[in-house]
Parts: C-alpha cells; structure tokens; sequence
C-alpha cells in the first residue's frame, strides 16, 4: 500500500476499532490513538515531502499513484500531493487531533460520536490527496454528510433547524458543484481522445471558452458555498451556534477550507480564462464577505455567533486571495486557510470549554474570567490577537501576503478593494477586544464562577497544540510560506498564460 | 571594521525572558521573577552600552557614521525580490535609541521592584514589562520597513497589556481597548504606506530606501498614485502610522486614558520610548521625506506645533498628575516632530533633526524621572488626583529634590539638558517658519507654568489632611530617581551635534542668544507665574478660570475630542453600520434563503397531493386527461 492511502485506512480502521469498543472510556481512548498516529502521519509527510523536494524530485505531484475503478468512465483513485495538499493535510490532522480532545466527555452516545466524527475527517484527509475530480468529489460528500448527524443528534439550540439549513445549502452548493464537474469532464478532450476526471490532464487541454463561462461559476460558487462566499453563508453563523465544539472546530477549521482549496484547485487552475473574465464579480463579492462579516461581528452577542461571522470574514479574505490570481496573493490564500484553520478551531475549542462551565454563550453574562480560570482566558487572548493578525502569530503572516498580493494589481478597482479588505484589520481589532474586555476580564460577574476549575490536561493538550502550531508557523513562516510557493509555480504559469494572453 | 554580532543579543535576550517568565512565571515566587527580569535588561543594558561606545568612540578615521547591518536573515519571501528580512542595524539614530530604551527600561525594572511589590500579577508584570523590551529594542534596530511595523504591533500590543494590567478595573480594561484601537487605526495608514512604498521601490531595506544617491529618491518622485505623487501619499500615509503612536492630534485620544497603567509603564511606554516611536519612523526615513516629498515635512511641522500648544493648554487645567503628565508628553513630542518637519539634510542645515533626536533622549531622561516621581508620590499618598496633595516636600525629600530637577529641565532653565535641547529646536524653527517658533516659544512658557503648577500644588501649598502620614519610598524607587535626575542634568552636555546628525557628519553649533535669552525668560515668567498662583492657596486661579471660562472649560474638559470619537464609533459605526448589517444578514439574506426552503417546501406539499392514493382521483384525472386530449387532437386534426 503506499503511503498517502493510510490518510484514508487509519481513520477507517479506528472506526473499525470503534465499533468494538465497550464505553466512553475505550471509545475515546481509541479515537485518540488513531488520531494520534494520523497527526504523526501528517508530520512524517511534511518532513518525506521537504526530504523528497531537496532530493531535487521536481514533479508536480509527489507519492503519486492511480488506480482506475470505473473503467467505463475513466474515474480512477488518483492521488498525490503537492505542496499546498501536503500543508492542508498537517492542518487537518492537527485539528482532528484536538477536535478529539475537546470532545473527550461527550459521554451521550459517544460511539457514534466519535465514528461520526472520524468519518467526517477520513473525508477530508481524501479530498486534500485525490487528484481525480470525481474521487474528490465523492470525498466531498462524505466529510458534507456526517455533518447533519452530529449536529442534529449532538447538538444544541435549535439544532434540527440549523442542521437542515447547512445541509441544505451545502447540498446546494454540491448540485452545482457536480454539473460544473461534469461539464468539465465532457469537455477534457478538446484535443481528441479519451474523456477524463485527472486534474493533471484537464490542465493540458484548453477548455473550450463558451463551456468554461458556463461551469467556472458553477464550481466557484459550488465551493464558495463551503467557503462562506457572500450571499451563500449563512449557514455557518446558525450551523456553528449549533453544532457540537469539536464538529465546529472541525467545520470552521477544516472543512471551509475544502471550498477554498477546491475553489482554487479546481475552478481557477482548470478554467482560467473565465476565471479572468469573471474575477471582478466574485472580487467583489469576496470584497463584500470581509468587510460585511467583519461588521456583522461587532454586532452579535453569543460567541459562537461572533466567531462565525469573523469566519465569513477570514475565509472571505481567502477567496479573495484567489481571485487576485499571483503567486504572491495565492500563497497568502493558502497561508490564511491554515492559519484560520488553526485559530478558529482554538476560538471553538475554547468557546466550548468556557460554555461547558459557564453554561451560557452570550457575552453579557460572563465577565472577570481570567481570574478564575487563567489558562484557558490566555489562550483565548491568543486567538484573539493571532485573529487581529499580531506579528509572531499565523494571522500576520497570511494576512499581509494576501496583502502584498493583492497590491500587485495596479489599477484602481484592485486598489480600492485591497486597502478596503486591509481596513477589516481595524474593525477586527474592535470585535476581539470587545469580548476580551467583557468575558474575561473586569469584576467577576458572578460568585458561582469562582468554583471553576481551569483546563483540565486533555483541555491542555488540546488548546497547547494549536497554540503552538499558530505560534510555530507566526515566528518561523519562511518554509511553510516556501514550500506552498514552489507548488504554485505550475498553477501560475498557466494562470500567467492567460493574463498575457 | 568591529564585529557587532553580539547586538542580535539585546533583543534575544529579554525575548526569552519573556517565554521564560510568561509559561513558568505563574510557579515562581513573584520576588524571583521580578530579579530574573531585571538581570536579563541589565545584561542587555551593558551590551547597549558597549556596542553605544564601540560605535560611536571606536570607528576608525574621521568619516561619517554609516549604517552597519549586525546581522540579517530572510524571514519570509513576499514576491521574487521582495523579502522580509529580521535583522539588526546600527547607525546613529538607532544607537542612540538604545541608549534610552536600556536606560529607561533598566530603571524601570529596578523601580518595579518596589512600586509593584505585593501587587497580583508580579511576574506577568514583569514578563509584559520583558516583551516590550524585545519589542522596542527590535524596532529601533530594524534593518527595514516592514521589520519596523512588525514589532510596532508588537510594542502596541505590549501597550495594551501593561494598560490593561489591572483587568479587573473596567476602566483599565477600556484604556486598553481604546489605545490598541485608535493605534491599530492609524497603523492600518502606515500599512498602506509601507504597501505604495515597497509596490514602487520593490524593496523594504532602509539603506536602500533612505540613500540619498539611491534610486528611490532620484527616480521615485516622478511615481504617481491614483494621480498624487506617490512618495507623497506613502510617506503621509506612514506619517499618520506615526502621529498615532505618538499621539500627534487628532489621534491623541488614547494617551491620556493610557495613563490607567501601572506608573512605571507610563513612565517606560507612554513617555520615554514607545510613544516617541513616531518620531523615530520619520527620523527614520528622513532622507525619503526631506529629499523626495519636502511637503509632507510641512504637514508634520505643523501637525507637531499645533499638538504641543494644544497638549499644553489641556494640561493646564487638569487635577489628575499623571494626566498633567500624559499631556506634556504629547506637547513634548508635538516639538520633536516640528524639529523634524522644520528640519534640513546635510551638516548643519540638518540642526532640527539634530534637535529633535537630542530632545527625543534628554525627554527620555526627565519624563522617565517625572513619571517616576509621580508613580513614589503616588505610592505615598494612594491617590493620583492634585486636590489630593500638598505639603509633600517635608515627606518625601528625595522625590522632592528630583522632581524639582525635572521640572526645571522640562522648563528649559539652563545649565540642565532640557535648555540645551528646546534651545536647538527653537534655533531650527526660527530659521524656517517664524510662526511655527513663536508658537513654540509660547508654549515653552505654558510649559513652564503647569509643571510648576503642579510642582507647587503637590510639594508646598496647603497640606492636605493625610490618612498615614506619607513616607519616602524604598531604595528601589529613589535609587532611579537619582541616577535619572543625574542624567536629566548632564545629558544637555552631551555632543549631539558630532555624534548623531542627519547625514552622519558631525557640524559646529553654537548658542544664538538672541534665542536663548528670550526663551529662558519665557520659563522664567512661567515659574513665576505658577509660584504666585500656586505656592499659597490664592484666590487668582480660580478668578482667572472664572473669566476665561470657555476656554477653561474647553481646555478641562479636552476640548471635547473624546465625545467627538465617542458619537463617531458609537452613534454612527455601531449603530448606523453596524446594526443594520447584523439585520439585514438575518431578515434579507437569510430570509431569502429561508424563503428558498419555504418555497420548496410549499410546493412539494402542493405537489403529493396528487399521489392521495385514491383510485376515484386517479380515474377522475385520466378521464379529464383523455377528454383534453381528444379536444385537442380534433381540434388540431381540423384546423
């Protein structure tokens, strides 16, 4: 077997584990070793890739194999990673390893939980490795679907509303997603021969224009969805109030990324004529997202809710990135899916911890935290400020590549949209400080806080990983940062092409 | 050539200190980790020192200081030929910076030591009080632009802290939040700024940026921007950066709220380093400005000359010491920008910029010693407030004695440092723009009277009915407060004029009289004005506030900038922007996309009725379907 397919048989075989076991005790004890072995797995990647590329390997995909499991139409297992695959995959085995932790006293059906959970993520570890459109696409579904059961089941709130209402619009999203696909592969052989579901060989032939005015908004908006694109993301203030912590560190950290990433991968590398014709409608979309989200944040009053808007915010600056079209700005759309990834699945861990004591969520009833519980009040501060974008966390170091990319663009339309989405930086500032100021610190609001006990050493594990990953990639970005840009070269070229063109 | 490697050092060090202190401060006792930071600064002291005296005494020949890059390494890659680097350079301004940072921070370690003793907190103080260390000695020596506005974050987010120190104190806890706020505003300017610069020059570094010869100043002026020049707007734009953190009108706001802190890291932060970190940026990057857009030079002359006199004003009129303080501060700072903005480039046409870095450090010195003095009456009397004080000279003769000797510096009274310096800047004004020097030289007699104001009110006037009777505060603190009168003394001797001047040559100044004289007399009519007023209870403040009563109110109550700021955020960005997103998201946005599913919904249930399961329906429908058809196929087959 080689390498990249143990990302999708070690969750499987947990999950095989799972079912065996006999309690919450077991379960969890399970989930975390195989979880476990999946984040040394992603770190033995990273290290096999860096060793692969100094060896001088110059390939565009690396630890590539295909197996072809539906003949008749072409659609082959196709897997391999670049660069930019290799630093989402670190991100994901990171956030499903503390997603588990934070989860660890789910005790009603906690088997079903945890497999739930599990599954979800095997879905995602298999679409950052496919390189088959419709492998990918399958992948797709299984990490969408899972979502409704956990919320639904262990959620909160008005959760069979909220899981219907994402599932809904992310199926949405799939349908238009699914023709885009499709109208992608009955157009992948321009230059005669067989039709084909391999990025690699799509990227060879040029689709035809007409056909790609037709699907490029299809697959963008198909994944915008996913990524929170302005008017399509309202599912995630409601979905992430009621969903479960570890689902919402899961969705918020991983799962939006699948959009940007797909959005990206697929819709922009693909089809990047129309990409060009079409990027100043989704700029200014994406535009919107930043600034609105970022806005709407000040407003709100349950944290959840606050940081789901600062979500739309974050992840709208992704896309935004990737409508810019240069190497500069994409790197930063990567650098900021990770960095996101890793501090909004903090911002939910730690919201989750804090409600599990203080059973509210609504930032007018807390207050004077810190004194009471100073391990998790810190952590939050660091999220916050690795949100505002301080210097020495991920934020900074994504936003102002973003920003630099961005600026790339001379004319005044990008200008003025730039320096606009460079504002949010400000009003960001106003919403973090504001629930620090109010939660955690003043007069302690009520006598009963002062009984609280501080993380416990699973808590410590999981908000000490992230922190770490947010700090590590903050202070020394410059391998991440060149690694993901040696993957771009291809993808610019070809976007380059048509820009001259 | 001398090998400054070990600079990389002053920054490392308190740096660790910081990781040190911030994981495994909270299992230390709170004594320990006060000693621990404290040693780190000191080591980090004698290294500023050594590398000041190997730079400055120690080149080899006569020629000009240049710009000596210690070390530089690639932090991230931005495009193919724009990288960030982190790095340590060393050159005038920047050792000279040093110099004040180590000095200013060394003293106030050892001065926390007292002041914070028992305090909940002490090592977090002290690890705070360490990240800001790394943050203010890593901007000073940063080899480039973007360097510098990283760890300007990072000074402001130390800033916000240490404001915020006391948490459990709302007000502290909004200090703070305004502070961050109103900087981050004025750094989102300096963002941009940094983004048209680096766009057109394709680099961050300073040597390049700021090389008279270089390409950035021979070509770049000709560069347009959305139709203005291009340097212009970049160095306006970075220009506000700056006015934010040092707190140049309009975005003064957050300083005097500032003053929430503990005192020691008003008199560290909000007096002697990070605030005049405005001033350092344009220092900076003076070539760019005086040599690429001399306009934008204006622009800072008189945005400085209008805050001192402004600040001034306030601070007239204000009962809380440490805002009396806060507001010199600012009126301080307002001339060290003028100097810069009436400054020239090269020998001694360069005298403002001369001046204002010679101000920059013996401000350093007195301000610390001011703040300092405040924070030991304070700790005596437990109140910041004047109405509070009085008498205290009996007391607290060492605070006495060294509060004095500041005040008189502030003043201008020669033979100390703050004659010397005020006297350069007057001397560069006078030579540029003659309404610019009288208004500065006015101010140096407002300047005079309310830090003697508050001299008198505090250590002579009435003796106030004391709770305890007010004592000396320990060794800890007095000890700074001696070593610091001592160099708010002798730092005017220094000679600024061979060691850090704008193009790196030294030139001969000597004191124009026709200046000198009129200005120490304006201090003089200043102190006076303040004994008479002040040093009995009279009746004439109150007589005089009574008829100037506009202006006293105005000036009392800061001219109502704070509720001006207050209605923008609250009554127009929170309410006006704000809320009707959050509305329109929820009952237009989402409302529609409800609306989808209702539709849907509505329809399908319209839809199943058809499949009842009744067989009179089913027939009843076929026999229609079939009666249509044949209507229709008839119909059709005649026509």
């Amino acid at each position: 077997m080689d390498f990249l397919t143990l990302f999708v048989v070690v969750p499987v075989l947990t999950i095989v584990g799972i079912i065996f076991t006999k309690d919450m005790k077991q379960t969890r004890m399970v989930s975390a070793i195989g979880m476990s072995i999946q984040l040394l797995l992603s770190v033995a990647l990273v290290f096999m890739y860096l060793a692969e590329r100094r060896a001088g390997n110059t390939s565009e995909m690396l630890f590539a194999h295909s197996y072809i499991w539906f003949e008749s139409l072409n659609i082959s297992y196709n897997i391999g990673v670049d660069g930019i695959s290799v630093a989402m995959i670190m991100l994901t085995g990171v956030v499903i390893f503390t997603g588990i932790f934070a989860s660890w006293t789910v005790e009603y059906l906690s088997r079903e939980f945890f497999i739930s959970l599990i599954f979800l993520s095997t879905g995602v570890f298999g679409f950052f490795i496919s390189i088959d459109l419709f492998t990918m696409f399958l992948f797709y579904e299984i990490a969408v679907i899972p979502m409704y059961l956990l919320i639904g089941i262990w959620g909160t709130g008005p959760k069979e509303y909220s899981a219907m209402k994402l599932t809904l619009m992310l199926m949405g999203g799939s349908a238009l997603l699914l023709v885009g696909l499709l109208g992608i592969y009955f157009n992948s052989n321009a230059g005669g021969g067989d039709l084909t579901f391999d990025i690699l060989e799509i990227a060879k032939v040029n689709i035809p224009i007409e056909a790609q005015r037709l699907f490029f908004p299809m697959t963008f908006i198909g994944f915008g969805v996913l990524g929170a694109l302005f008017p399509f993301h309202t599912w995630s203030p409601d979905g992430h109030a009621s969903a479960p912590t570890a689902v919402s560190m899961l969705h918020a950290g991983v799962l939006m990324k699948l959009g940007g990433y797909g959005a990206f991968r697929v819709a922009m590398f693909l089809m990047p004529e129309a990409a060009h014709e079409m990027a100043w409608f989704f700029l200014i979309l994406t535009g919107i997202s930043v600034v609105y989200g970022a806005f709407g944040a000040i407003f709100q009053k349950d944290l959840k809710y606050i940081n789901a808007y600062s979500s739309v915010s974050h992840c709208g600056l992704v896309l935004f990135a990737i409508l810019m079209m240069n190497q500069t700005a994409l790197n930063g759309a990567i650098l900021q899916m990770i960095s996101h990834g890793l501090m909004t699945a903090l911002f939910f861990a730690l919201i989750g911890m804090l409600y599990g004591r203080t059973h509210t969520r609504m930032i007018d009833q807390m207050g004077g935290l810190m004194k009471v519980m100073p391990v998790l009040s810190v952590s939050y501060v660091i999220a916050g400020l690795a949100s505002l974008g301080l210097p020495g966390l991920s934020g900074f170091v994504a936003e102002m590549t973003i920003f630099f990319g961005a600026f790339q663009h001379p004319d005044t339309f990008h200008r003025i949209l730039t320096i606009t989405a460079a504002a949010s930086i400000v009003i960001t500032a106003v919403y973090i400080l504001r629930v620090v100021g109010q939660i955690l610190y003043g007069p302690i609001k009520d006598e009963s806080y002062k009984k609280f006990d501080d993380a416990r050493w699973y808590e410590r594990l999981s908000t000490g990983a992230l922190i770490v990953a947010i700090a590590g990639i903050g202070l020394a970005p410059l391998w991440l940062s060149d690694m993901i840009n040696e993957s771009l070269n291809p993808i610019v070229d070809q976007l380059v092409q048509v820009i001259i063109k | 050539m001398i090998d400054f490697g070990y600079t990389i050092w002053i920054p490392l060090i308190p740096f660790f200190m910081f990781l040190i202190l911030g994981l495994f401060g909270g299992k230390m006792k709170p004594m320990i980790s006060g000693y621990l930071g404290t040693l780190g600064l000191l080591v980090t002291t004698v290294l500023s020192f050594f590398a000041a005296y190997q730079y400055f005494f120690q080149r080899t020949g006569e020629e000009a200081f240049e710009k000596i890059i210690a070390s530089n390494t690639v932090w991230l890659n931005i495009t193919d030929k724009l990288h960030i680097d982190v790095g340590v350079m060393l050159d005038p301004i920047s050792v000279m910076m040093l110099i004040v940072v180590s000095t200013v921070s060394f003293m106030v370690h050892i001065y926390s030591l007292g002041y914070m003793k028992g305090d909940f907190g002490f090592s977090r103080f002290y690890s705070f009080l360490s990240l800001f260390s790394f943050s203010m000695y890593s901007l000073v020596v940063a080899t480039n632009l973007f360097q510098m506005y990283m760890c300007w974050e990072l000074v402001g987010v130390s800033s916000y802290l240490l404001i915020s120190f006391y948490y459990e104190k709302p007000s502290a806890v909004l200090a703070g939040k305004k502070a961050f706020i109103v900087t981050r505003f004025a750094d989102l300017g300096f963002l941009i700024g940094i983004l048209i610069l680096s766009y057109i020059s394709g680099t961050f570094d300073f040597e390049e940026l700021t090389n008279p010869e270089g390409a950035m100043i021979s070509q770049g002026t000709a560069l347009t921007f959305m139709g203005f020049s291009a340097i212009s707007v970049a160095l306006t734009l970075i220009f506000i950066g700056g006015a934010g953190k040092s707190a140049m009108f309009p975005l003064h706001i957050w300083l005097p709220d500032a003053m929430e802190g503990p005192t020691p890291v008003s008199a560290l932060i909000h007096a002697a380093t990070m605030v005049v970190a405005g001033v350092f940026l344009v220092a900076r990057l003076f070539p760019l400005y005086y040599l690429g857009a001399p306009d934008v030079l204006t622009i800072v002359a008189y945005v400085g000359g209008f805050t001192s006199l402004f600040a001034a004003i306030i601070a007239c009129t204000q009962l809380d010491i440490k805002r009396v303080l806060a507001f010199s501060t600012m009126s301080q700072i307002g001339y060290m920008m003028l100097a810069l903005g009436v400054s020239g480039y090269g020998d001694h046409d360069g005298l403002g910029f001369m001046a204002s870095m010679f101000h920059l450090f013996t401000h350093a010195m007195f301000k610390a010693l001011l703040f300092l003095g405040a924070g030991a009456i304070i700790h005596s009397v437990h109140s910041n407030m004047m109405t509070d004080m009085g008498g205290l000279r009996k007391y607290l003769p060492i605070t006495h004695i060294t509060f004095l000797i500041a005040c008189l510096t502030i003043a201008g009274i020669p033979p100390f440092s703050g004659f010397f310096s005020k006297d350069e800047i007057l001397v560069a004004a006078f030579h540029h723009d003659k309404v610019l020097f009288f208004i500065e030289w006015a101010v140096a007699g407002i300047t005079a009277f309310y830090m003697f104001r508050l001299y008198f009110v505090v250590f002579w006037g009435k003796e106030t009915h004391y709770h305890h009777t007010p004592h000396e505060s320990p060794l800890t603190m007095t000890i700074p407060l001696m070593i610091l009168a001592l160099a708010s003394i002798f730092s005017g001797f220094i000679p600024f004029n061979e060691l850090v001047t704008s193009d790196g040559h030294g030139f001969h100044i000597h004191t124009e009289w026709a200046i000198a004289i009129p200005s120490i007399l304006v201090g003089i009519v200043g102190i006076a004005v303040a004994w008479i007023f002040y040093k009995k209870e009279s009746g004439i403040p109150a007589k005089l506030a009574a008829s100037l009563k506009l202006l006293y109110v105005g000036s009392f109550n800061k001219f109502y900038i704070d509720e001006l700021y207050m209605f923008i955020t609250k009554k127009i960005i929170f309410n006006r922007i704000s809320a009707p997103i959050a509305w329109f998201d929820r009952h237009v946005v989402d409302a529609s996309m409800n609306g989808i599913a209702w539709v849907t919904n509505s329809i399908s249930d319209q839809i199943k009725e058809l499949q009842s399961g009744q067989l009179q329906k089913y027939g009843y429908v076929f026999i229609s379907g079939v009666i249509l058809l044949t209507f229709a196929f008839v119909y059709l087959w005649f026509n």
